[in-house]
């Protein structure tokens, strides 16, 4: 039980689940829910208790119960408690101040990351402003790799996501093409697939690798399917660089996508035993998103923020070579509009770094929601100085396969060239042998570039 | 919806490169090769985007004139009833899709004033995402569907037209006119290329608590897109073989393999998709 009194009122939360979901900022997933603070002055009260709660109370009482859910054992049983010591003596709001110290360096915050519980990470976050989630974001640097090397200081991927409505060859290869001709596609080439057809999905991560192949691009590519079927895959011999999954911060929302921890270890195994990485062996691709769990009528009450920060813990398990946040995508009864989705892709930023994740945002809206590209414009740029790990490369920002407006190959160039951020060096290497770059910036082609023969590997 | 109707403002060749992949949009209807202006969009891409989205946000925020839309209906033959969901305006029915799925008290005891009559089909219009495919498509989708009905002999009940409805109120306004099968025809979430897709959804005996997996869907009911006389006939089919075996995840649309379909196909929009 926590109270406080301010002025005549005197304000109880009855546990931390509820305080942190009254000290959240404002957002519509957490009305719908009704845990929502009820009033401007109880969400500032609730962050005041929130600020005096020790660290180490997350751990005695987990907001999920530990019988019941196999993610709050997974974060309880994982609890690095050497690496958690620097900052055990901590509150909540004393935490916050220590990462905005110098006390909180890049190297500092790496070897923190594994004693900080999803939890903390976001009640911390609920106390920070804007300013704060960029900043300390930026501090934290995680490295992962497969055919190239992500997350250096400076630098920025881009997922190339051809999408089609029918999932047509030459569809996708034509928005492949596209994006590879402007410089995008280091982070991964993601096909999100129409069907879930084991041999139509076999047939695309076979035309992926041929192009891969005989371009010899240093990327790797994913078809973004359910776990389960890429396992079936891996046993039938087909190209698999990545594991994709949707996850969520409950064992029940993790029920409710088919899938737990054991399907995810068998998958990250048999990808794992493949070798088929060059410069390292990251092979997970995770994504998430505010709201999964309350949409599956999985989420105990607690905060969608906190969820979403849960699922982190699902994640890091992995160590995943991308974990992408797709926070518009879910629409305007999570987050209403564009000061929502920007707080919330911040947060979510800032929440996977510390937890030392290579996080990436989807930064999305859809058309009932009340935002639009200048919402995008503030997210991208305010993501980009934070050091994102990626962003998503759609043509022309327009997804035409799932109905929503993404960020576009254009806007990653805006990016790098207002913060100089670079592609993964090897990806940045073989732009330069195709042509396609100079100095890192694209060249004007006075004829047919030669990787327009991409398109024969299809016809 | 597509085409821009206008021509756009006229490049400067000084400033904008352009892509010399042009002839790939031949494979796709993706934003490909839209050239640059330094590493940015030229301007006629920005404004061709804004235009698309302009549509689309209009199509969820303009509201269904549904007095309109129910003189249409009653010229032609339609009893017609109007209804609200229990949301109050746009903002609470985007933020609360609970309540756009129920009936407004007042609009329930309005329908329950008709429960006597009972139908075996009862269709509900509903403004869903965008008004502007429901103001389009819904009459017209029922006009070409009606014949069909009549073949069959089933009746069909006064035409119930919903304000902020989503697909699950039509499970209540069914339960209470007693149909045997309910149909709502709702606009779809708009897609940047496709801001007036009408959606059409089928309940074998309606009533409040249907779960998604008990209805039938055919979505992008509009001329680009799946034309009148093919969704009509799609919908008969699935209406006929619902009232037989019910409705939901276990009945396959197997319209197409109808003798009528093929010679509907070669009449149908040339832009259909196979």
């Amino acid at each position: 039980m926590y109270h406080i009194t301010i002025g005549p009122r005197r304000y109880h939360f009855a546990d931390l689940k509820t305080l942190l979901a009254r000290a959240s900022p404002l957002r519509s997933g957490d009305l719908l829910a009704g845990v929502a603070a009820a009033s401007a002055e109880e969400r500032v009260a609730a962050r005041y208790c929130l600020a005096d709660v020790p660290l180490r109370d997350f751990l005695q009482h987990p907001i999920i119960p530990y019988e019941d859910d196999e993610i709050t054992r997974l974060i309880i049983d994982s609890h690095d408690a050497a690496a958690f010591a620097a900052v055990a003596h901590l509150t909540v709001g004393g935490f916050r101040d220590w990462l905005l110290s110098d006390a909180a360096n890049p190297a500092t915050l790496a070897a923190l990351a594994p004693g900080i519980t999803p939890e903390m990470a976001a009640a911390v976050s609920k106390l920070m402003r804007n300013q704060d989630l960029i900043l300390v974001a930026r501090k934290c640097r995680v490295v992962t790799a497969f055919r190239n090397t992500q997350g250096l200081p400076g630098h920025m991927g881009v997922r190339l996501q051809p999408n089609h409505p029918t999932d047509d060859a030459r569809g996708i290869a034509a928005a492949m093409l596209d994006g590879l001709l402007y410089g995008a596609g280091d982070a991964v080439i993601g096909i999100n697939p129409a069907t879930d057809s084991p041999e139509a999905i076999h047939t695309m991560l076979a035309m992926m690798d041929e192009v891969r192949l005989r371009y010899a691009i240093p990327t790797q590519s994913c078809v973004l399917t359910h776990v389960t079927t890429t396992l079936e895959l891996i046993n039938r011999g087909a190209p698999v660089d990545l594991v994709f999954q949707s996850v969520a911060g409950t064992e029940r929302a993790n029920s409710g996508f088919g899938i737990n921890l054991a399907v995810l270890q068998e998958a990250h195994d048999a990808a794992r035993s493949l070798q088929r990485g060059t410069v390292g062996n990251n092979v997970m691709y995770f994504e998430t998103g505010q709201g999964s769990a309350l949409s599956a009528g999985a989420h105990w009450g607690a905060d969608q923020q906190t969820c979403e920060a849960r699922a982190y813990a699902v994640a890091r398990h992995f160590s995943p070579l991308l974990v992408n946040t797709v926070v518009g995508f879910i629409g305007p009864e999570y987050l209403y509009d564009g000061k929502q989705i920007i707080r919330a892709g911040l947060e979510d930023h800032f929440c996977g770094k510390l937890l030392g994740l290579p996080m990436g945002c989807d930064i999305c809206y859809t058309n009932h929601a009340e935002a639009d590209q200048d919402d995008m414009d503030t997210l991208l740029t305010l993501l980009g100085t934070a050091g994102i790990h990626f962003i998503i490369g759609v043509p022309g920002a327009d997804d035409i396969m799932l109905g929503y407006q993404s960020t576009s190959f254009h806007d990653a160039l805006y990016l790098r060239e207002l913060l100089g951020l670079k592609r993964a060096p090897e990806f940045e290497d073989w732009l330069e042998t195709m042509a396609i770059t100079r100095a890192g910036r694209l060249q004007a082609h006075g004829q047919q570039p030669p990787l327009l023969g991409l398109m024969e590997t299809v016809a | 919806m597509s085409v821009i109707p206008f021509p756009g403002p006229a490049a400067n060749p000084d400033t904008i490169t352009e892509d010399s992949w042009q002839a790939l949009s031949q494979h796709t209807v993706a934003r490909i090769a839209l050239g640059r202006a330094g590493a940015s969009l030229p301007t006629r891409e920005t404004l061709r985007f804004a235009l698309a989205h302009a549509q689309a946000r209009d199509a969820v925020h303009t509201p269904l004139d549904s007095a309109a839309l129910a003189a249409t209906l009653t010229q032609a033959g339609h009893r017609v009833l109007q209804v609200q969901s229990a949301a109050a305006n746009r903002a609470r029915y985007l933020q609360r899709p609970d309540l756009g799925r129920r009936l407004h008290p007042d609009s329930r005891a309005q329908l329950l004033t008709h429960a006597a009559d009972g139908c075996d089909v009862l269709f509900v219009v509903g403004d869903g995402l965008s008004s502007l495919a429901t103001a389009s498509h819904a009459a017209p989708l029922l006009a070409a569907t009606l014949p069909y009905l009549a073949e069959a002999g089933l009746s069909v009940g006064p035409v119930v037209i919903a304000s902020q409805a989503r697909v699950a109120l039509a499970d209540e306004a069914g339960e209470c006119l007693q149909a045997r099968l309910v149909v709502m025809l709702l606009g779809e979430r708009p897609g940047l290329s496709s801001p007036d897709s009408l959606g059409v959804y089928l309940t074998c005996a309606p009533k409040v608590g249907r779960m998604d997996s008990e209805r039938n869907c055919i979505s992008n009911v509009r001329p680009a897109g799946l034309p009148y006389p093919l969704a009509a006939f799609k919908l008969a089919w699935l209406l006929r073989a619902a009232l037989q075996q019910g409705s939901g995840v276990a009945l396959k649309d197997g319209s197409a393999a109808e003798p009528g379909w093929a010679a509907l196909l070669a009449r149908a929009h040339p832009a259909l998709p196979a």
